[in-house]
């Protein structure tokens, strides 16, 4: 007899979807189906169940190669790799539960590293931009219930959050939203014409690198001052309309994604959006939300700030927490030469890093944790396959919205495979010896 | 050969998504990523059929990629390759002191490369990485 596991998180996206069934074998070792999922999510589940999964830790060779050694060694490498660095460089966390996060940041507090996590090329300029500005936010349920103006700015969440437009912002029926998609209008602006844009009420196909212009663009509109004829390739009639059609909502989200935060202007572009946002609550009631990617990048922000005051690139390298992005962050700390060894987890840096960063990473000692195999594994000096979270092991996870949900666990994880806490207690614990700290 | 200037951006697609969640060794990341949408306008400048191997090259690298025709269109001028390891070539690593490389908006030039092959995502990597000195 197989068993329905339900309620089960699927550990990919921000949106952090909570109602994934899993149908598992009589045994309990074996996924066997996957309900609710979207595309990307049904192939997570599914992974963990390959058969050429790595199930222990590899160490490279000196041809390149790698060879199986035992977790016992691969405790010890990585412990030892840390202690004896002058600035080690700890990048990741988003992919893991934010207890794991907790006990990796002890570590760096005992070896003076650098803690960062996947912000650094995601939302990071974001968070630049909420210390500047602060944020007007809501949860994703307030949006469900009552959002009848939806700006997705920059972001796709079509390709990259699947289910974020069915679940939370466009079509699912509300309280005051009772006739779901009819009773909201859907803005999109992007400079490529979108999936989710081929949804929009109304679409701007802003000229790349031009977000800047047309969100303060927005802004003079809604006071109905003086426009020049073209903004970022607008006319400006449009921006009228836009600004006029944002106004009379009772209750508007914009949601913004890498579209602004990657582009030039960066931090400024997500202050101009803020701003926006600001101005409108003049007129109606109007929100903010950036789309998270990996499904607990949110959960190490939080983690991080709790304990050290600041939600990413954390230098603690003086023996107190640090703070300054272009100087305390991975690519720019990575491309300078200015870390000794680099410990990634639950992140695939070799895969999303340019080129230049990644470069130093493959020459210094580097340990690799993750379930995959990935670009970053194959350039690491040590891999050290762990347990999925999310699947084969539970843990705290924080959604887009900043709202803590724990996972599931459904399987076991194959024999003998570690979780990230497990992996992470026991280098702490050898860290310590080797530093002289008190356990 | 001709040779095109373009905006290159990168970002997710779905199919990217799948990949990387299948297993980035697998040839379907390849297929997925080591691609580039080009606009059909760019194309004919560019003189080449759809789903030809192209020569991506940027001030910061190059990269060999399959042109195909945009999916998500019409962008003339723009050019997107989803992320992973053959954007991250060419694009812009510059974070001026962000901390965020500029990932969208890196000027390339794109020429046919019919011989060239395109490398698997750890190949890719490697190779690029190869020889690199503390």
């Amino acid at each position: 007899m197989t068993k329905t596991i339900t309620d089960v998180i699927c550990p990919f996206c921000g949106t952090l979807c909570d109602d994934i069934e899993v149908t598992v074998s009589d045994d309990g070792k074996k996924i066997l189906e996957v309900f609710n999922a979207c595309a990307i999510g049904n192939e997570k589940f599914h992974h963990a169940m390959a058969k050429d999964r790595p199930v222990r830790p590899r160490m490279q060779q000196a041809d390149g190669t790698y060879k199986e050694v035992s977790y016992d060694e691969a405790v010890e490498y990585t412990a030892q790799m840390l202690a004896n660095a002058k600035k080690p460089l700890m990048y990741g966390w988003s992919s893991t539960n934010c207890e794991a996060q907790s006990i990796g940041h002890e570590i760096a507090e005992a070896v003076g590293a650098v803690v960062d996590n996947t912000a650094a090329v995601c939302h990071g300029t974001t968070l630049i931009a909420v210390q500047d500005v602060g944020i007007p936010s809501c949860t994703l349920g307030e949006i469900k219930n009552r959002a009848d103006r939806i700006l997705f700015w920059g972001c796709n969440p079509a390709h990259a959050h699947p289910r974020h437009m069915s679940r939370y912002s466009i079509f699912p029926r509300g309280f005051f939203t009772g006739k779901g998609s009819q009773s909201r209008k859907l803005i999109v602006v992007d400079p490529r014409h979108s999936d989710t844009s081929k949804l929009a009420d109304v679409y701007y196909q802003v000229e790349q690198g031009r977000d800047y212009e047309l969100l303060q663009a927005f802004r003079t509109a809604l006071k109905g001052e003086w426009l020049p004829d073209v903004v970022a390739g607008i006319p400006k009639e449009r921006i009228y309309e836009g600004a006029e059609l944002m106004k009379s909502g009772r209750f508007g989200i914009i949601f913004f994604g890498m579209g602004v935060t990657q582009t030039l202007g960066k931090n400024h572009n997500i202050d101009a959006a803020i701003s926006l946002t600001k101005d409108l609550n003049e007129y109606t009631k109007f929100s903010i939300m950036p789309m998270r990617g990996h499904y607990n990048v949110t959960g190490s922000g939080e983690v991080l700030a709790w304990q050290f005051g600041f939600p990413y690139s954390v230098d603690l390298s003086r023996g107190y927490a640090r703070y300054n992005p272009g100087d305390t962050s991975s690519i720019d700390l990575l491309i300078r030469g200015e870390v000794d060894s680099v410990f990634t987890i639950a992140s695939d840096p070799g895969a999303h890093f340019p080129i230049s960063a990644v470069k130093r990473i493959a020459s210094l000692p580097s340990v690799a944790v993750d379930p995959h195999i990935t670009p970053t594994t194959e350039v690491s000096k040590l891999h050290v396959p762990v347990a999925f979270v999310g699947i084969e092991v539970g843990g705290n996870a924080y959604r887009m919205d900043n709202v803590p949900i724990d996972t599931r666990k459904v399987v076991d994880p194959p024999e003998g495979v570690l979780t990230d806490e497990q992996f992470l207690e026991r280098v702490l614990i050898r860290v310590k010896e080797l530093k002289g700290v008190k356990a | 050969m001709p040779k095109i200037t373009l905006n290159l951006i990168s970002g997710r697609t779905i199919q990217q998504g799948v990949a990387i969640e299948a297993g980035k060794e697998k040839p379907s990341y390849r297929e997925a990523c080591g691609i580039i949408e080009i606009d059909p306008v760019d194309f004919k400048q560019l003189g080449a059929w759809r789903n030809t191997n192209v020569r991506v090259t940027s001030a910061y690298g190059h990269v060999i990629v399959k042109a195909v025709e945009a999916t998500q269109g019409p962008h003339p001028g723009i050019a997107f390759i989803p992320m992973g390891p053959w954007a991250n070539q060419v694009v812009n690593p510059r974070t001026y002191s962000t901390g965020m490389p500029t990932f969208k908006g890196t000027p390339i030039e794109v020429e046919p490369a019919p011989s060239e092959e395109v490398l698997d995502g750890i190949r890719v990597v490697q190779e690029a990485v190869r020889g690199a000195k503390v």
